[in-house]
């Protein structure tokens, strides 16, 4: 791989690694090490996390702070939020941006098109979230609606909706800007890899007869399907650090709540639990990174 | 092709174009509405919805003058000659609508005015009807558009200067409205007034420069020894870098948050520079890496041949064709740096950058959406020419960095 040539001394590697190796030691290593740390600590970051405890409940020792995260009402609440952003705006963005790239491969404004759906990626979760208070606005005191939804809603007869209070349906509403938001990052990725499908392949199959529908299923999907793959795992990671819609929309309220924004919450007042809901946070990316780490190994491997 | 197959092509596509059109207009609708709104002035953000700018029956008064005036004087107001309410030196005679409300009673009972309006006999309520017909009269004598129909950049100088008070700031400032004069000076020096979007502009610009720019220094320097240096443990360090790049940011605030305030770093520029660039470097380096490492082998080997050093073949070969992955880096770290919230609110509370500015501006009671519209647009201006202009190397950035490639 590298030409041998060239000789180098002993101190070069350390030369070129060494400002971006301290510079990573020192704002990711070390800090990561610190917080699983704290999280052991009471709420200002000094003695054992036990001291927290109240006698007459339940107690967990040097893990009171994980007691929390792991059984506090509100926690269960955005661990439940989470999945739910998982198990929902994860494949729905996935398959947004997946329909949006094979339609808008089959027309000539094609990049248009692209760079309308892309946009959002250019604007701030804070940005977006004052965007889509327009979307979602009620207004409760009469008068006519200002919030676009709202008002389609009362055109057509029907009440107006509290979209961002209404406990059963705010969770999905956010969601929907969260796919607003990354359909066009998976769109853009997965528009390349069926691009980089072979012409003939696809020629073939069609000239046997297959339906678009079946070419789609047999032949194209399996093919994008390492690219999926990818996508679908960096949004599974967006949406565990999922903070910035939440916090600028409902801030946390009316059932909205996600883990980072609990550990956000936490920060300033109680140390101790916020850095254990980080932990609880890093633990549950941890699946998704040994899975990248082996799939760069495999690529690796076959460079 | 014959234009009949063209025709039936089209058709046949109809329903594609028309999927394509429907999701375009999905994806533009809430930003669109969010720009119109914010040309748009403070009452009438609150009271209409954006879209009533496309339609007439919204104008303010407009109704209530078709149900007491216009079977008079005509929808245009010119219908009684001796009237004419598109008349301003008329209308002007009526600054507020208790002079109409006068006027109306007295020449009803007095003679000229012909029919009895049949207003509310309560005053209040009476005015209640009257001020919009007076405002609805304004604008059909084409007077200032006051309230509703007329589009005001109020809301960008609102937001620049940061003024949060009852009316706007300029008219504010003009009339001397005293809470304005304790806080602002009325020139151009509010402009960097800190609780502005002026100011905090500035600060973004700051901090976003030197953290783009920083980490990728670092990192090429860093791939360029992972392509092309032999050392023991490469394999390893690389793979741990790419674990790294998922690290969550949440993970590392605190302990860093601890450290500046032990060495002085809270909200200055320079730590909010070292933690972007410590958080940057893991993908940074890992897309430089796969790029300098994929460039051909034979001209790195020939310049070392003519007896070049890597510092020369780094600063001579390596950077120069690395142009397109620091392009895509570049712009993928500026766009992401300017839309951070949570790095800039932790870590630069004094010096708030646009988006904790934004969320600065926001009144939990609602009062002032107007300037939110304003504030949103300006934060979006910078990455908006940056993305139109460099989509191709962006685009290309997300693909390098997620995608073999």
């Amino acid at each position: 791989m590298v030409p041998k040539i060239m000789k180098q001394g002993r101190l070069a590697p350390l030369l070129y690694l060494g400002p971006a190796l301290i510079i990573m030691l020192i704002f990711v290593i070390y800090p990561t090490f610190n917080t699983i740390v704290l999280s052991f600590m009471d709420r200002s970051g000094t003695q054992s996390a036990a001291v927290e405890c109240t006698s007459g409940e339940p107690c967990w020792g040097v893990f009171e702070n994980y007691r929390y995260a792991l059984t506090d009402p509100l926690m269960l609440t955005a661990l439940r939020n989470n999945a739910l952003w998982l198990l929902l705006m994860v494949p729905g963005t996935v398959a947004v941006g997946l329909i949006f790239a094979l339609l808008a491969d089959r027309v000539r404004y094609e990049s248009l098109a692209k760079s309308i759906v892309f946009m959002p990626m250019a604007i701030s979760f804070i940005g977006a979230g004052v965007i889509w208070r327009f979307v979602y606005y009620i207004q409760t005191g009469g008068g006519p609606q200002i919030g676009l939804l709202n008002a389609i809603l009362v055109k057509l007869g029907a009440q107006p909706v509290a979209f961002l209070s209404d406990s059963r349906i705010n969770n999905f509403a956010l969601m929907i800007v969260g796919v607003w938001l990354w359909a066009g990052f998976c769109m853009t990725i997965l528009s390349a890899a069926v691009k980089g499908l072979p012409g003939e392949v696809l020629e073939a199959a069609r000239v046997d007869g297959a339906s678009e529908w079946h070419l789609f299923w047999r032949v194209m999907f399996p093919m994008i399907l390492p690219t999926v793959v990818v996508v679908t795992t960096t949004m599974v990671i967006n949406v565990l650090k999922i903070f910035d819609i939440v916090f600028v929309m409902t801030g946390g309220n009316f059932g909205t709540e996600v883990i980072a924004n609990r550990m956000f919450q936490l920060i300033v007042t109680d140390t101790g639990k916020s850095m254990a809901i980080a932990v609880l946070l890093i633990v549950l990316t941890i699946p998704v990174m040994v899975f990248n780490v082996r799939r760069f190994r495999a690529e690796e491997a076959m460079r | 092709m014959n234009p009949l197959a063209k025709i039936n092509q089209f058709f046949s596509k109809l329903p594609l174009h028309l999927a394509i059109i429907i999701m375009c207009l999905l994806w533009l609708i809430p930003t669109l509405g969010l720009f119109i709104s914010s040309f748009r002035s403070r009452q009438a953000v609150r009271e209409t919805g954006w879209w009533s700018v496309f339609s007439r029956q919204q104008v303010v008064g407009e109704a209530e003058y078709n149900t007491y005036c216009a079977s008079c004087h005509g929808t245009d107001g010119k219908k009684i000659a001796n009237a004419n309410l598109a008349d301003p030196t008329i209308v002007n005679q009526y600054t507020r609508s208790i002079n109409l409300l006068v006027d109306l009673k007295k020449l009803v009972n007095n003679g000229p005015h012909l029919v009895d309006p049949q207003l509310p006999s309560n005053a209040t309520q009476a005015q209640a009807i009257l001020s919009p017909i007076l405002t609805y009269m304004q604008s059909l004598a084409g007077e200032a558009k006051a309230s509703t129909g007329g589009l005001t950049l109020g809301n960008y100088v609102d937001a620049l200067v940061g003024y949060k008070g009852t009316a706007d700031y300029l008219s504010d400032c003009k009339n001397k409205v005293p809470g304005t004069q304790a806080v602002f000076n009325c020139n151009s020096s509010d402009l960097l007034n800190q609780a502005g979007m002026g100011r905090a502009l500035i600060n973004t610009l700051i901090v976003a420069v030197p953290s783009t720019l920083i980490p990728i220094f670092f990192a090429a320097l860093a791939a360029y020894a992972f392509a092309w240096l032999d050392f023991r443990g490469r394999q390893w360090l690389f793979a741990l870098l790419v674990g790294l790049q998922i690290i969550p940011l949440q993970m590392v605030l605190v302990p860093i948050a601890r450290l500046y305030v032990n060495v002085g770093l809270q909200s200055s520029f320079l730590g909010i520079w070292l933690f972007h660039t410590g958080f940057g470097l893991p993908y940074a380096i890992y897309l430089m890496r796969n790029f300098i490492g994929s460039l051909p082998r034979e001209i790195f080997e020939s310049v070392y041949l003519d007896g070049a050093t890597h510092w020369t073949a780094f600063r001579k070969l390596a950077l120069p064709l690395a142009m397109p992955a620091i392009a895509s880096l570049g712009i993928f770290q500026f766009l992401w740096i300017w839309n951070d919230f949570l790095v800039a609110k932790i870590f630069l509370s004094t010096k708030p950058v646009l988006t904790v500015q934004i969320t600065n501006l926001i009144d939990p009671l609602g009062g002032n959406w107007n300037i939110l519209t304003g504030a949103a647009f300006l934060s979006f201006i910078i990455p908006m020419i940056v993305f139109f202009s460099f989509q191709r190397y962006f685009a290309r950035g997300m693909l390098s960095g997620s995608v073999k490639g």
